[in-house]
C-alpha cells in the first residue's frame, strides 16, 4: 500500500481547536467549521518549547533542593525535601508509595526534559532517525505529563489536614511552588511543541516554502 | 477543489485519510506514525448527558464533604479539597495555590457546565449558544484537569499520615474515586464527534 497523502500537498489543514480538515486556499487564516485560528505549523513551535522547557530546568534545581514541607510533631519540626520523603518511606518498608512519589515527582519531570531535548535536537537536524519511535515518544510525554502535580497535592493535603498547633503543624515550604511550577512549564513546553515536524525532512521543507502561506 | 468534510487528518504527522465507520472496540491508527486517528464510541448523547449530571452531583460531592480526616490524641481535623486549597496559599507560594485550585477544583467543574449546558442543546439537535466558544474551551480545559492525580495524590496522603496519626477516609474521597474516572470517560478528545452531528 502506497503511503497516504500529505495535508500540504492537498492544501489542507488540521484546526487545533477541532480537529477539521480546513481547505486554506478557500480558508487561509481561520477554520471555518469553530473560527479558530489556523496553522499549518504550530507557530515558532521550536523556540517555544526550548523556552518552557528551559525555564522548567532552571525552576527544577530548587524544586529539588528547596523543602517542600515542614512537620513540627510535639514541639520538634523538621523540614523536609521530596528525595527525603522519597527515603523515609523507603526506610519504614513503604517501598511502594515510595516508587510512586518517586516516579512523580523525580523520574517524570526528568524523563520529560531528555526526550523533549532529544525531540528538538533532531527535529533541528532534521534527522529521519526512528521517525515512528519519535513520534511514540511525544505522545508518551505528554500522557505522562501532569502526573508530577502528584506532590503538589499530597502536600496541600497534609498541611490542610495537621493543624494542631504545638501538637503537630504542617506547613507547605517554597520548594512546592517551583515544584508546581516545573509541572506547569513543562507541559507547556509539550504542547507547543509540533510533532508533525519529526516527519519533516530536507526535500519536504523545500516543497512547503514554495507552497506555503505565510 | 478537495471535499474536506470526509477527511481526517493525523494530528501527529498531516497525512490524510477517510473517515470509516468503526465497529465496537475498534480503533483506526495513523500507518504511517501509529498515532489514534478514530475511536469507537458507543456512548448516545443521552448517555453522556446523564454521566455529566451525575459527574456534577459528584463534584459537589467531592467539594464540600471532607476528603478525610485525622485524629491525634483525641484531637480531630478534617479537610476538603478547598481547604487543601487555602492550605497552599499561605506566604510567598501563593500562585501554587492558583495551580492546585484551577486543577483539581475549577477545571472539572467548568468541564461539567460546558458539556450538560452543550449536551442539553445537542439532545434536541440544536447547537447551544456559543457553542463554538464551549467546545474550544472543552479542549483547552482538558489538559489542566487533573482529577486522576489528585485521586492519587490523597491516597499516598492517606499513607503518609497513617505512619503517625488515625486516618479516615472521608465521604468526598469516594466521590472524588468515581467522579475522576467518570471525567475521563466523558470529557475525553470523542466529545469532538459533536461538531459532526451538529452541522
Amino acid at each position: 500500500m502506497s503511503s497516504p497523502a500529505l495535508a500540504a500537498e492537498l492544501n489542507l489543514a488540521l484546526c487545533h481547536a477541532c480537529t477539521a480538515a480546513c481547505d486554506i486556499t478557500e480558508h487561509p487564516h481561520t477554520c471555518p467549521r469553530c473560527g479558530a485560528p489556523l496553522h499549518v505549523r504550530k507557530p515558532n513551535a521550536l523556540a517555544r518549547t526550548w523556552a518552557y522547557m528551559i525555564a522548567a530546568l532552571v525552576f527544577y534545581i530548587p524544586a529539588n533542593l528547596l523543602p517542600v514541607m515542614n512537620t513540627s510533631l510535639f514541639g520538634s519540626g523538621a523540614d523536609s525535601t521530596i528525595m527525603s520523603g522519597v527515603i523515609e518511606f523507603w526506610g519504614h518498608g513503604a517501598w511502594d508509595i515510595a516508587s510512586i512519589i518517586f516516579i512523580a515527582s523525580i523520574a517524570v519531570p526528568a524523563t520529560k526534559f531528555v526526550a523533549l531535548t532529544l525531540l528538538l535536537v533532531t527535529v533541528q537536524r532534521r534527522s529521519d532517525w526512528a521517525r515512528k519511535e519519535r513520534a511514540q515518544l511525544y505522545r508518551f510525554v505528554e500522557v505522562i505529563g501532569y502526573w508530577s502535580m502528584l506532590d503538589v497535592i499530597v502536600v496541600a493535603l497534609v498541611a490542610a489536614l495537621v493543624k494542631f498547633q504545638a501538637l503537630g503543624d504542617i506547613e507547605p515550604r517554597p520548594g512546592i511552588l517551583f515544584f508546581g511550577l516545573v509541572v506547569v512549564f513543562t507541559m507547556l513546553s509539550a504542547m507547543s511543541f509540533d510533532p508533525r515536524m519529526i516527519w519533516e525532512s530536507r526535500i519536504d521543507e523545500e516543497r512547503m516554502d514554495e507552497t506555503s502561506i505565510p | 477543489m478537495v471535499k474536506t468534510d470526509r477527511l481526517i487528518i493525523c494530528e501527529h504527522c498531516d497525512c490524510v485519510y477517510e473517515k470509516v465507520t468503526l465497529a465496537k472496540h475498534q480503533k483506526a491508527l495513523c500507518q504511517r506514525c501509529g498515532a489514534v486517528l478514530q475511536r469507537y464510541n458507543g456512548m448516545t448523547l443521552q448517555q453522556r448527558l446523564a454521566l455529566s449530571l451525575t459527574a456534577a452531583v459528584l463534584w459537589i460531592f467531592a467539594n464540600f464533604y471532607p476528603v478525610m480526616s485525622i485524629s491525634l490524641q483525641g484531637l480531630s481535623n478534617s479537610a476538603t479539597l478547598w481547604d487543601s486549597v487555602v492550605a497552599l496559599s499561605n506566604g510567598p507560594i501563593t500562585f501554587i495555590a492558583l495551580v492546585a485550585a484551577i486543577s483539581i477544583i475549577i477545571a472539572p467543574l467548568f468541564q461539567l457546565l460546558l458539556l450538560i449546558w452543550v449536551l442539553t442543546f445537542a439532545l434536541a439537535a440544536k447547537r447551544s449558544p456559543a457553542f463554538k466558544l464551549c467546545m474550544r474551551w472543552l479542549e483547552t480545559l482538558r489538559p489542566w484537569s487533573m482529577l486522576e492525580v489528585c485521586l492519587l495524590g490523597a491516597m499516598v496522603a492517606v499513607f503518609k499520615l497513617a505512619g503517625m496519626l488515625d486516618v479516615l477516609p472521608g465521604i468526598g474521597l469516594i466521590a472524588l474515586a468515581v467522579l475522576s474516572l467518570l471525567i475521563i470517560r466523558i470529557a475525553g478528545r470523542d466529545v469532538r464527534e459533536l461538531w459532526e452531528m451538529l452541522p
